[in-house]
């Protein structure tokens, strides 16, 4: 896979479109501090959730299991998948139980992170991507580059011109209410042929065995109510205690995803409708790894708002797609390392650190220290390029004695000064690609200290 | 009271002006720092690049020169930062811990340890703040655009004392400049991209000067606005806190 600084360098290359870009995840994460500032408790709410979460974390074996006896008590079918491939076997074998051969889906990262269409579609069975942004990606054959905005990378324009050529819409139509039209019309055929409807979950509540799915578009609804099947697919952290609880996640999730004081759809489902089946699959896929490292265990508190990506200077000018990662941005960027450390050991990298996405973050996960500390174990594991190891070893010996660091000061200064401007701005110099270097004064401070305070 | 002042690596060979100011401003306000000679560097270079192994030597070196001191003051939010929370490897001995709490920027060292109120300064200049991540979210010298607190700034409290100071309002108060230490070398190409875009914010504020609490930001922002030729110029805020025209 090719580093992050790679793929940001390409998605760079088009500055104006990289702009337009900044641009528009700027604005939501503007909506968002907007609708977080307009409740006076949001520090107390993110708080609270905080400990929820940190909370069933620390029992999760517990919740998981009160959840599966309430869901079974409720007449819903649960299996437990160990990893992806497990996670898939699952559903094609519910499906072909039931003799489904068409699904819709409504949105689910985690269906995405299996990359279950693909396997459904090697086993003969149609998938179609209910969500609008999802549909649009599924109709590209591309991967989603957010994960509330799955499209966000595309322009009005370029979804004219693919509905254009699969829907049949007019050519150069740019109108997003005609295009959704358009969408919706194609999607009703799906919903009311399809057998089975599978979607993701935000939130399931051991109490009652129940899930809770929120859309903005109402999909995940459509296609539950028509299939006479429905499969809802969730990671093991999706767990919350109790319903009481909901309302604390159902307040931030949304404002911070998209400054939205709520999704338009939340909806609760607790038992299948009669004459038709419903299936949950609980899906581990590396989980409980990331649960027993207990720098990274807090990870696994997200509740999938993007607003950690949204505000990311660096998501904003590198495109979700310059992760290669399920999940792009900062979450992503301490979720996968788990996964794969070698595969993804540039995307802790891919960070100033400076924090703004652990404030934003609804259930505060510190997120920038996390990338701090894969940072570490990726030297450790011997990821660090050779070159850049050595260079902090020669680095961190000069730095810690006086004697060699004053005298790496000194000559480096008096080449900076000496040397024509050709060799200073060299290509070996990465800094001088876009930037000049700070002038080399003739002193340092300590020898003004010296002759000014000293003598 | 025995006050050091600890002058970062970067600093002190390529911005020498910064550290005068800051021992300057800190002697007219009646503090006598002193320099222990034997300094060098937090160590922070070679652990943000995930490097906190060849950093140890750094962190060794700087506990065994500041131990004895009160308080260690530096021009930078980020040194401090780095102090205060990542020697955590560090086995916690009382020196340890002591530096730990009493490592601190220079903003936070005048309003909190010297609490000063007004300062004898004048800069008649339209200013960009730029609020530096570290700073600001690591020491929370500002409560920060993501935070639903009651807003504050120490670098603002700081410039509004400051006579003839016209500070511009910009379009996005805290965005990071992209500098992120060895992060502008592994990625060159978004880290000028941030700075660019930075400076254009400030540009659009019509700005003279920019100024931050850490110099690495300045120092990332001065070289593309010098490559830009841009007449913007960049100064510490110590230089302006330091200011007597």
């Amino acid at each position: 896979m090719k580093a992050h600084p790679i793929k940001a360098a390409a998605f760079l290359q088009n500055e104006a479109r990289a702009d337009w870009h900044d641009e528009s995840l700027w604005f939501v994460r503007a909506k968002r501090d907007k609708a977080a500032h307009e409740i006076p408790e949001w520090e107390q709410l993110r708080e609270l959730a905080s400990q929820i979460k940190d909370h069933t974390l620390s029992r999760l074996d517990d919740y998981l299991e009160d959840f599966e006896r309430h869901a079974l008590e409720n007449g819903v079918q649960v299996h437990w998948a160990e990893d992806a491939a497990a996670h898939n076997r699952i559903i094609q074998s519910i499906l072909k139980k039931h003799r489904a051969r068409r699904v819709v889906k409504s949105k689910s990262m985690l269906t995405e992170e299996c990359q279950l269409n693909a396997y459904l579609e090697q086993h003969d069975i149609e998938v179609v991507d209910t969500d609008l942004g999802e549909r649009i990606i599924q109709m590209r054959g591309e991967p989603p580059s957010h994960i509330v905005m799955p499209a966000i990378h595309l322009k009005k324009e370029e979804v004219g011109q693919l509905f254009h050529e699969q829907l049949r819409t007019e050519k150069g139509a740019t109108d997003p209410k005609y295009l959704t039209e358009a969408a919706r019309q194609h999607l009703r055929h799906s919903f009311l042929k399809a057998d089975a409807a599978i979607t993701g979950v935000n939130f399931a509540i051991a109490e009652t065995g129940g899930v809770v799915v929120c859309t903005n578009e109402g999909n995940a609804d459509m296609g539950t109510h028509l299939a006479r099947v429905q499969i809802h697919c969730m990671g093991i952290e999706k767990i919350i205690p109790q319903t009481k609880h909901l309302g604390v996640f159902t307040r931030l999730l949304a404002r911070s995803a998209t400054g939205q004081p709520s999704t338009i759809y939340t909806s609760h489902y607790h038992r299948p409708r009669p004459g038709a089946a419903m299936h949950i699959v609980i899906v581990d896929n590396g989980r409980s790894k990331q649960l027993s490292r207990p720098d990274f265990r807090n990870s696994l508190k997200c509740i999938r708002c993007g607003a950690c990506i949204n505000t990311c200077p660096i998501y904003r000018r590198s495109g979700g797609h310059s992760y290669g990662s399920t999940v792009p941005g900062p979450i992503g960027s301490i979720l996968t390392p788990g996964l794969d450390l070698k595969k993804y050991s540039s995307l802790p990298f891919a960070s100033t650190l400076c924090g703004s996405c652990s404030d934003v973050c609804p259930v505060k996960i510190d997120i920038h220290e996390q990338l701090y500390r894969w940072r570490q174990i990726i030297t450790r594991e011997g990821h660090l390029p050779r070159t850049k190891k050595w260079v902090m070893k020669i680095a961190g010996s000069i730095l810690s004695r006086p004697g060699w660091y004053e005298q790496a000061g000194k000559t480096a200064r008096r080449l900076l000064r000496g040397l024509p401007r050709i060799l200073v701005y060299a290509p070996l110099n990465i800094w001088g690609k876009g930037r000049e270097l700070p002038p080399p004064p003739r002193q340092s401070f300590r020898e003004w200290y010296r002759k000014n305070r000293e003598e | 009271m025995k006050t050091a002042l600890f002058i970062p690596c970067y600093i002190d060979q390529f911005y020498p002006q910064v550290g005068i100011a800051t021992l300057q401003l800190l002697e007219r306000l009646g503090c006598e720092p002193h320099f222990p000679e034997a300094q060098t560097c937090c160590g922070q270079p070679m652990a943000n690049t995930g490097c906190e192994q060849e950093a140890q030597e750094s962190y060794q070196h700087f506990v065994k020169v500041f131990q004895h001191y009160d308080y260690v003051v530096t021009p930078s939010g980020s040194c401090a930062y780095h102090v205060r929370k990542h020697y955590d490897v560090l086995e916690q001995t009382e020196a340890v811990q002591h530096l730990r709490r009493n490592t601190l920027d220079l903003a936070e060292f005048l309003l909190q340890v010297l609490k000063i109120k007004s300062l004898d300064a004048r800069f008649p200049a339209r200013v960009g703040l730029h609020q530096s991540c570290h700073g600001l979210r690591g020491l929370r010298l500002g409560s920060g655009s993501e935070r639903n607190i009651k807003e504050y700034s120490a670098l603002r409290t700081l410039l509004n004392m400051v006579d003839g100071i016209e500070i511009a309002e910009l379009q996005r108060p805290d965005e990071c400049c992209g500098f992120g230490g060895t992060f502008a070398i592994q990625e060159p190409d978004i880290s000028v991209k941030m700075g660019k875009d930075r400076i254009a914010d400030h540009q659009r504020a019509a700005v003279e000067v920019i100024t931050a609490g850490d110099m690495s930001c300045l120092m990332h922002l001065e070289g593309i606005l010098r490559r830009q030729q841009s007449p913007i110029q960049v100064k510490h805020i110590a230089e302006i806190l330091n200011s007597q025209v």
